[in-house]
């Protein structure tokens, strides 16, 4: 380890191999069709629920379709931090995986659960440092991949 | 010249005995939820335990199994001579504020989820060396403040994949001693500590691999130092290996040539939590050997349903920083034997 250079020997390696695939073939794998269909379902679901607040901000509320966007984006960040707050978005989120946190339901619970979690640490070095310890790299490479699609964009109108 | 309390390449002999006279397991209610629930001294509902954060939860648990540890062998924390702790948190700072309600000379110790057993040992060798009377072992673990430090917080929904283990929340006490008016609940007879054996795991949601091939390690190396083999203890008892370590286990000692037969074998992360407790594969962290061992296991030796016993607990001294950076995880496990007065 403290030899930069140094590799395994062969006899080192194989023994590791070997090991490594003992774990895999004794480590259960994640149920894959399970989890397929609970996140399809669920986040079908949260899907679902958006258009209705879209649908109603079109015809019951008179916004426009772009104000009515935000509104169920508004609606669905509120009803997770809403949900996270009183401990019942991590059970959906174990229940359904990637079907809880791709929608931007999943974007509220990662801001709101380090909220709650580092508060106790104070508003400063708590809430304010360790606010964004998980939607943070999502932020900065998503801001980035879009800047660098934005000038490929300019560069390739087509 | 060869020390004459060793025996073999790694094992100490501790020819006085040296006894535990209490011990005591304070859990969680998750914990008290499962299989176990009637070997605990207390079953503690609230998570926070009348606290503000996790942190000081873990801690008053700490402090709780150490104080009722104290008071069931009939002493006063005056008369208790040393007292090792250890806990998973950063600067083990459950262990070292549980002391300092204690008043006792403190060692805080880390060795993982092998603190039980590392303490024990270390207890052990203090009072059979007649450094100490009465040494106290504590360790403890809690789910939330593990959670918040090593993965996400509380609250995040995330999936946690079927090799993952459930940190316990809860906090185990032994008394260890040489005074001959205490009662006998077993002695200590051999301490074989571990070595660090890293098999290049990287997954810190498996746990029971990076553990087992040390495990492996050291059962084999105390066999061979003591000449004994698994017809010589009732149960070998590992600390937290829970579904995938236990079987990484069974099919390194077959290897080895050594098979281990599972109905002589305990793994304490697999006996503290039923299936249907939603833990994937099983408990872990220090409260969970504690637990197990201050509870259920005593019980058995004030039953006399157990004579002799090797309670050889796991750690993966992992740490949120090493993962990071890609290094693997070093396991280790230690060792101590446990028998009843005949």
């Amino acid at each position: 380890m403290f030899d930069k250079n140094a590799k395994p020997s062969p006899a080192r390696q194989q023994q590791l191999d070997r090991y490594s695939q003992l774990v895999d073939r004794l480590s259960p794998k994640s149920p894959m069709l399970q989890g397929l269909l609970r996140a399809f379902w669920v986040g079908g679901a949260i899907c679902c629920l958006g258009q209705i607040f879209i649908e109603i901000g079109l015809s019951w509320l008179n916004m426009t379709s772009t104000a009515a966007s935000t509104f169920a984006s508004t609606m669905l960040v509120f009803l997770t931090a809403l949900l996270t707050g009183i401990g019942v978005f991590d059970k959906i989120g174990q229940y359904a995986g990637a079907g809880a946190f791709v929608p931007i339901s999943g974007f509220a619970n990662a801001m709101v659960s380090p909220a709650m979690e580092f508060r106790r640490e104070g508003m400063v070095l708590g809430l304010g440092a360790k606010l964004f310890t998980i939607a943070g790299p999502v932020l900065v490479w998503g801001t980035s991949a879009s800047v660098v699609v934005g000038i490929l964009y300019a560069l390739f109108p087509w | 010249m060869m020390s004459p309390n060793r025996i073999g390449q790694s094992t100490i002999l501790l020819p006085s005995r040296p006894r535990i006279a209490a011990s005591a397991a304070i859990a969680g209610k998750k914990e008290g939820e499962g299989p176990l629930s009637s070997d605990f001294d207390a079953i503690i509902e609230d998570d926070l335990f009348g606290e503000e954060t996790w942190e000081k939860a873990e801690s008053r648990f700490q402090f709780a199994a150490a104080d009722a540890c104290i008071r069931k062998a009939g002493l006063t924390g005056k008369q208790v001579d040393i007292a090792l702790g250890g806990d998973l948190l950063n600067q083990i700072m459950a262990s070292a504020m549980a002391a300092r309600e204690l008043h006792i000379p403190f060692l805080g110790l880390y060795g993982a989820c092998s603190t039980m057993a590392e303490s024990l040992c270390i207890a052990s060798m203090l009072v059979d060396g007649g450094y100490a009377r009465n040494a106290l072992c504590t360790v403890s673990s809690h789910y939330c403040s593990a959670e918040r430090q090593y993965r996400f917080p509380l609250e995040y929904g995330c999936q946690r994949p079927p090799t993952a283990q459930w940190t316990v929340t809860g906090a185990g006490s032994a008394l260890v001693s040489s005074d001959d008016t205490l009662p006998t609940l077993c002695r200590c007879t051999h301490a074989t500590i571990g070595r660090i054996v890293d098999m290049a795991v990287k997954d810190a949601n498996n746990m029971g691999a990076a553990m087992a091939p040390a495990a492996a390690d050291t059962l084999a190396r105390h066999f061979a130092d003591t000449g004994r083999g698994y017809a010589d203890y009732d149960l070998i008892i590992t600390g937290d290996l829970g579904q995938v370590g236990h079987d990484v286990l069974l099919t390194l000692m077959q290897e080895r040539g050594l098979p281990l037969d599972a109905a002589r074998y305990m793994d304490c992360g697999l006996a503290i939590f039923d299936k249907e407790q939603d833990v994937h594969a099983g408990g872990s962290g220090c409260g969970c050997s504690a637990v197990v061992l201050n509870g259920h296991i005593m019980r058995r030796f004030r039953e006399r349903t157990l004579h002799r016993i090797l309670f050889m607990a796991t750690g993966a001294l992992l740490s949120p920083t090493s993962s990071q950076q890609g290094g693997t995880i070093p396991g280790i496990a230690h060792a101590i034997v446990l028998e009843a007065d005949a």
